[in-house]
């Protein structure tokens, strides 16, 4: 090897010197950035929901060339999207299902952090940054869902924004500046339209200090405990490797239901245009606020219902509080991770009847279900950090590799 | 790490295992990067909408000797001139050495029907729609078109004799279905 640099290299270290971008990179998601050796594949969701959220602004960007926000057009531009532009059905049904799939990803990491304890101390702003996210994500995907202006997307769109009516003497002023009119009509239509726009790039911000608050502390692992330089490794090329080896699996599984199942999990009656004088039979929102949507249907009065269901989310706020045991991974606390599966468990049987009619078994299963998701985490979690007893910790991530060698 | 050193033990040898599975997938990544941002692309070129209506069906029945008049396709002006047998005889004078884009007028128009002269109304300079079809408009010297932006010149064939403009006027792909209709595009 020659001493002489190259040319190349010598424009790039001037470049270098003056803004080190590559250097910055680097040390973010590169050589620089030593994680824990041990994480298992429940840590490629970040980086898909990283992927998904780029994807979903550049279809978005593309759809939004062909897209009309007014009443009269609206449901028109977006068929001429599916029918007329090049690719349009592509875009657009890689932008309805990337939602879904987006969801998907994102439930995943938020509940491989609560098997994990990966909201525990130090990490509880990091936690926080991620609560910001799926809040803005749920504001953004319901905005997106208007767009269509379809039957489900008007009486989705009527319904959520009279939620805020239940506030106590302001809540009908609120709903009205909402709608910027007496009803869901073209002023609604447009705003959502620029909001829907608006906050994905407020995702990137938030996703941006989620990681900054990551590289704090760096990242937990399955086992919890406070990983050693020694029992760390670059993520490049490691982790690098190993997430897109997973965003290979993940995309072949994600163009599977673009391709094969672009409606599945849509619902037909969007595909009706918006009549403000029908009501459909049986609304629903999209599945990934079903087990919100029972948690607000569950309880028989209209602000309580909105608390509740509003609860549910900020109530993850402060889940660093409400679980003070010291130990971070449900793999050394036996009686924890029942508990968990049984959380899981509870928000899919939410979920489910958050798909059904308000009557009879679901309305039941529904206040059930509420009553489990709120005692979990304000009764359960509390007193299991004081009882329970966790299996030993190893001392190091890889001793417990080492001893079984010896 | 154990086997980033055996990794590196074998880079005196060559190509590595290693150095292979990342061309590789490099090489897939790229491919799969271009087969998924070319639907985007193409996404924005014209739509079948835009390609079902790029033809425009006109009569020219109406049109007298010595009117032009402009008619639209691809939302962009086409001037038809029912030219006069003065005009035809002033465009087929010309010497051909004379014009900067030469073209004879003959084939600017169709044989049998070299009255109707068809010609996009876009300047060939930079796109201003070029004046002359009223004839309260300023035609130029040379009786044609006159682009009121930078000063172009087109004759009563349209071609380009004075000005900045390179070309001449565009004439569009049309037919004549009857004797009285015109299909362009």
């Amino acid at each position: 090897m020659s001493t002489e640099k190259s040319v190349w290299r010598k424009a790039f270290e001037w470049h270098e010197e003056r803004l080190p971008l590559v250097s910055w990179l680097d040390h973010s998601l590169g050589t620089k950035y030593p994680v824990p050796r041990n994480l298992n594949y429940w840590w490629n969701f970040g980086s898909l929901a990283m992927f998904m959220l780029a994807v979903m602004i550049f279809s978005g960007i593309f759809l939004a060339m062909n897209y009309t926000p007014h009443v009269t057009l609206a449901f028109d531009s977006v068929e001429h999207i599916m029918r007329d532009v090049n690719h349009g059905w592509l875009i657009r049904y890689m932008h309805s299902n990337g939602a879904s799939f987006f969801f998907i990803v994102v439930y995943i990491h938020i509940l491989r952090g609560m098997y994990y304890g990966s909201y525990k101390a130090p990490r509880e702003v990091l936690w926080w940054m991620g609560i910001l996210i799926y809040l803005v994500m749920m504001a953004t995907g319901f905005l997106g869902y208007v767009l269509p202006w379809g039957q489900m997307s008007f009486w989705g769109a009527t319904v959520i924004t009279s939620l805020f009516s239940a506030i106590p003497a302001v809540g009908d002023s609120i709903v009205t500046l909402l709608w910027g009119g007496f009803s869901v009509d073209n002023p609604t239509l447009n705003r959502f339209f620029s909001l829907h726009y608006l906050l994905p790039f407020v995702i990137v911000g938030l996703v941006f200090l989620h990681i900054w608050a990551l590289h704090v502390p760096g990242a937990n692992n399955p086992l919890g405990i406070d990983a050693t330089p020694a029992d760390k490794i670059p993520f490049f090329p490691y982790y690098v490797m190993k997430d897109v080896f997973g965003l290979g699996v993940f995309v072949v599984i994600y163009f599977i239901a673009v391709f094969w199942f672009p409606n599945a999990l849509g619902d037909p009656v969007n595909y009706v245009k918006a009549n403000p004088l029908v009501t459909p039979p049986h609304i629903v929102p999209e599945w990934y606020y079903l087990p919100f949507y029972a948690i607000l249907r569950a309880i028989p009065n209209k602000l309580l219902g909105v608390v509740a269901m509003f609860g549910a989310i900020l109530i993850m706020f402060v889940l660093p509080w409400l679980d003070r045991h010291p130990v971070r991974s449900a793999s050394f606390r036996p009686i924890y991770r029942v508990f968990f599966w049984l959380f899981v468990a509870n928000a899919l049987m939410l979920g489910w009847c958050g798909a059904q009619l308000p009557e009879g078994l679901p309305a039941t299963l529904s206040q059930v279900g509420t009553f489990w998701y709120f005692f979990h985490l304000l009764v359960v979690l509390p007193v299991l950090s004081w009882v329970e007893t966790p299996k030993p910790l190893p001392a190091s991530i890889s001793q417990p590799v080492l001893k079984a060698a010896e | 790490m154990a086997n980033t050193a055996h990794a590196h033990a074998a880079d005196a040898a060559g190509e590595t295992r290693r150095d292979f599975l990342l061309h590789t997938t490099v090489a897939m990544g790229a491919v799969g990067g271009v087969m998924m941002v070319w639907p985007l692309i193409h996404s924005m070129n014209p739509a079948a909408d835009t390609l079902a209506l790029s033809t425009s069906e006109i009569n020219i029945s109406g049109i007298g000797e010595g009117q032009r008049v402009t008619v639209v396709w691809r939302g962009k002006p086409v001037f038809v001139a029912h030219r006069t047998p003065a005009e035809i005889d002033a465009a087929r004078k010309v010497n051909l050495s004379e014009l900067r884009d030469p073209q004879t007028d003959d084939s600017r128009v169709k044989k049998g029907k070299e009255a109707f002269l068809v010609i996009e109304g876009s300047c060939t300079h930079l796109g201003c729609i070029p004046q002359g079809v009223k004839v309260t408009e300023p035609r130029g010297e040379f009786g044609g078109w006159f682009c009121p932006c930078h000063g172009s010149q087109y004759d009563t064939s349209g071609r380009i004799r004075k000005g900045p403009a390179p070309l001449n006027l565009h004439v569009p792909p049309y037919k004549f279905l009857t004797d009285t209709t015109v299909l362009i595009g």
